[in-house]
């Protein structure tokens, strides 16, 4: 066991910082999402240009074939700087792995370059008003017509469609196959008369999300991804990608968050109390457990080539701790963190979305139950 | 980065497990607990294999392992609640080990390594120290007051037995008479974060085999015409108790680690370890009772054994509030004060 960074590893973040040290997305813009976007757009095509965007795909692929732990070392790195995440950070983590996985020659010359320099941004059309945890439940149709697939129904929870050029898009190819198995995974075309996108607004107030309505898109035969009749394997390689980045990512980002919490405490006077002291404790243990627990992950992933129980237990233990911190600041700033606008009211509201993305709570319980203690099937 | 055990590590657990599987079943566990004694030939074969010395300098003939080593030790002896004064006798060998003088090292870390000699290692107040696991058949005791620690031989303190809950360990209250005792010249302090570590290993330990009984005991107990692990609130307790125990696990060996390897992050990660180990233990345990339904309630089906060292481990470490204060007292200024 040894948790110092070997000299390569050390080599690599230092590489990384002294690049973010001379290279800074700037302050984010004022305002709703629309300002946001093309500044994270911009921030991407820098990174780009220094080779840091898809610093963990293959270089065959336009990456920089960084490790597991590179891959994360840069990530907390970006945190730490305070840099955003680049725009097509679902090309990046999502889409891109995915199509070098499942598709073909022709398909990963014509994609995967414009999703590293953020020319062609992506989103992700899996979730249904019907089909949320049962996501093979999925309803919307693709018939096919000739040499294309003509394709209706319904998604929502699409980040960043109002942005995006191509849309990962599960669909019913087979109504009369097996639940998993009439599906298909198609790269569809945003920008077309099919396709309505429909901003759906959180409890924060603002619409990160969308829901798309689809009439009539067209998606030519080409563009089927891994084969028709295959997406429910292909979209498994997409929802089981290594995000492990972006976990690195958001724990960095709750140390700050409980820094900026002590400091705001401190200003008012609020750490004097033991109880809040014992709170406080609580937090740092449970912040650096994540740490900790995810770092095992990445030994056993490079070890063992899978992961290991750990993955199963970090994104619990994320959502739970965040929602922990969210609350205790309020309870530490009192109302004045309730006000409208203000960034500890943000976070408060926003964490109550982490225990239901990328895996509900209770699928995630479910999951660990089933396949890392091998427990029958839930029911 | 490197995050598992080593080669040898993992042979270490291996070897460890494999024989206590074998020598501290639940059968043996409940006649050692009813017999209010342990069995000796587990000693000896714990000693035959160096583990009293796993730890001790090799020029006092230990192994000249750390931390890491010892705990992996530790977690197996604690998943199969092995009877032997092996955690007792490691953690006063650490601080006899940190903070003797060259002459008390000498006099004692031998015996102590070959196991020929036992060891416990106490906190008084006033001279007082209660409860010290392993002090009624100790032959040297360690005791810490007020930051400095001292030598006892049995002639020098007055050990009566305290009975808990946990018959599966032997406990005493032990008061020294006044004006005896050795004091070791050094700072005990790091070597007393090594105990801790130890400790919070053996909550781990009991932690895994808690879980590991729960799924064994869920998927075979069928009620309404399926195994009760189907039932989602079953399973996802059992998902509740892995997360702890992986949680636990995650900090317990970063804390051995540091002890071993990262003196300025020692203090932090055994503090981490102490509190995360002590929780996740009393929550896995009560949880495995519970999963058990109306047997887990009784003494023969042996879940309450494991509940029972669960509470009495969190307790020898003082309970986890007091390491969440020590977590807060290093995260700024301000609260220091208050922890």
């Amino acid at each position: 066991m040894d948790l110092t960074l070997s000299p390569t590893e050390k080599a690599f973040r230092d590489e990384v910082r002294g690049w973010l040290a001379d290279n800074s997305a700037g302050p984010e813009p004022g305002g709703d999402d629309d300002a946001s976007f093309p500044w994270r757009r911009q921030w991407q095509e820098r990174l780009a240009a220094g080779g840091w965007s898809g610093v963990n795909w293959p270089s065959e692929h336009g990456g920089r074939g960084a490790t597991v732990t590179e891959s994360a070392i840069f990530f907390e790195e970006l945190a730490r700087a305070g840099e955003p995440l680049p725009a097509n950070v679902l090309g990046l983590l999502l889409a891109g792995p995915t199509i070098m996985t499942w598709g073909t020659p022709a398909q990963q010359q014509r994609y995967l370059a414009p999703i590293l320099t953020a020319a062609e941004i992506w989103c992700q059309g899996f979730s249904e008003p019907d089909a949320g945890s049962d996501l093979a439940a999925l309803k919307t149709r693709a018939v096919k017509e000739g040499d294309e697939w003509v394709i209706s129904g319904q998604k929502v929870w699409t980040s960043a469609a109002q942005h995006s050029k191509w849309c990962m898009l599960l669909a019913r190819s087979d109504p009369d196959a097996r639940k998993h198995q009439g599906i298909t995974y198609f790269l569809m075309d945003m920008e077309q008369d099919g396709v309505e996108i429909v901003p759906l607004r959180q409890i924060t107030g603002e619409a990160h999300f969308n829901e798309l309505f689809l009439d009539g898109a067209r998606v030519p035969d080409e563009n089927v991804l891994g084969g028709s009749g295959n997406g429910w394997k292909v979209a498994m390689t997409t929802l089981m990608n290594e995000r492990s980045g972006l976990a690195f990512f958001h724990q960095v980002r709750m140390r700050q968050l409980l820094e900026s919490l002590l400091e705001a405490a401190s200003e008012r006077e609020r750490l004097g109390d033991p109880a809040v002291a014992q709170r406080l404790g609580e937090l740092d243990a449970r912040i650096e457990l994540l740490r900790l627990t995810a770092y095992r992950g990445l030994t056993s992933l490079e070890r063992n080539g899978q992961p290991g129980p750990e993955s199963a237990v970090t994104k619990l233990m994320w959502s739970s701790t965040n929602q922990m911190l969210t609350q205790l600041a309020v309870d530490l700033l009192g109302p004045e963190a309730l006000a409208a606008g203000n960034g500890w009211a943000y976070e408060l509201l926003r964490a109550r979305g982490n225990s239901i993305e990328g895996g509900t709570t209770e699928i995630l319980k479910s999951i660990a139950a089933e396949r890392v203690l091998g427990l029958p099937r839930a029911r | 980065m490197n995050f598992g055990l080593s080669d040898e590590q993992q042979e270490i657990k291996r070897t460890a497990h494999d024989l206590l599987e074998q020598r501290s079943g639940f059968g043996q566990v409940r006649a050692a607990a009813e017999r209010g004694a342990y069995d000796p030939a587990l000693w000896r074969e714990m000693s035959e294999l160096g583990w009293a010395g796993i730890a001790v300098e090799e020029r006092f003939g230990g192994l000249g392992l750390g931390y890491v080593e010892a705990a992996v030790l530790v977690e197996e002896a604690g998943a199969a609640l092995a009877g032997s004064p092996l955690l007792a006798t490691l953690s006063a060998a650490a601080v006899l080990g940190a903070a003797g003088s060259e002459e008390q090292r000498a006099a004692w870390l031998p015996r102590l390594a070959s196991g020929e000699a036992t060891a416990a290692l106490g906190f008084a107040a006033e001279g007082v120290a209660v409860p010290v696991p392993e002090a009624h058949e100790a032959d040297l005791v360690v005791l810490v007051e007020d930051g400095r620690a001292a030598l006892f031989v049995p002639a020098e303190l007055i050990v009566a037995p305290f009975e808990t809950i946990d018959p599966t360990r032997r406990y005493a209250r032990v008061s020294v008479v006044p004006g005896s005792g050795e004091p070791l010249p050094g700072d005990p302090a790091p070597a007393l974060d090594g105990a801790a570590v130890l400790l919070a290993a053996e909550l781990l330990g009991v932690s895994d085999r808690a879980l590991a009984m729960t799924v064994d005991y869920v998927k075979e107990r069928r009620q309404f015409e399926i195994p009760i692990g189907a039932f989602q609130a079953v399973g996802h307790r059992c998902a509740e108790m892995l997360v702890a125990t992986e949680g636990a696990r995650s900090a317990t060996y970063f804390a051995g680690w540091a002890a071993d390897a990262d003196p300025q992050q020692r203090a932090r990660a055994a503090a981490l370890a102490a509190a995360t180990a002590s929780d996740a233990a009393r929550e896995v345990t009560a949880a495995a009772i519970q999963a058990h339904g109306g047997i887990g309630f009784t003494w023969e089906a042996d879940v309450h054994w494991l509940y029972k060292r669960a509470q009495l481990g969190a307790a020898l470490l003082g309970g986890s509030g007091r390491y969440r204060l020590t977590l807060a007292s290093l995260l700024h200024p301000d609260l220091a004060a208050a922890a």
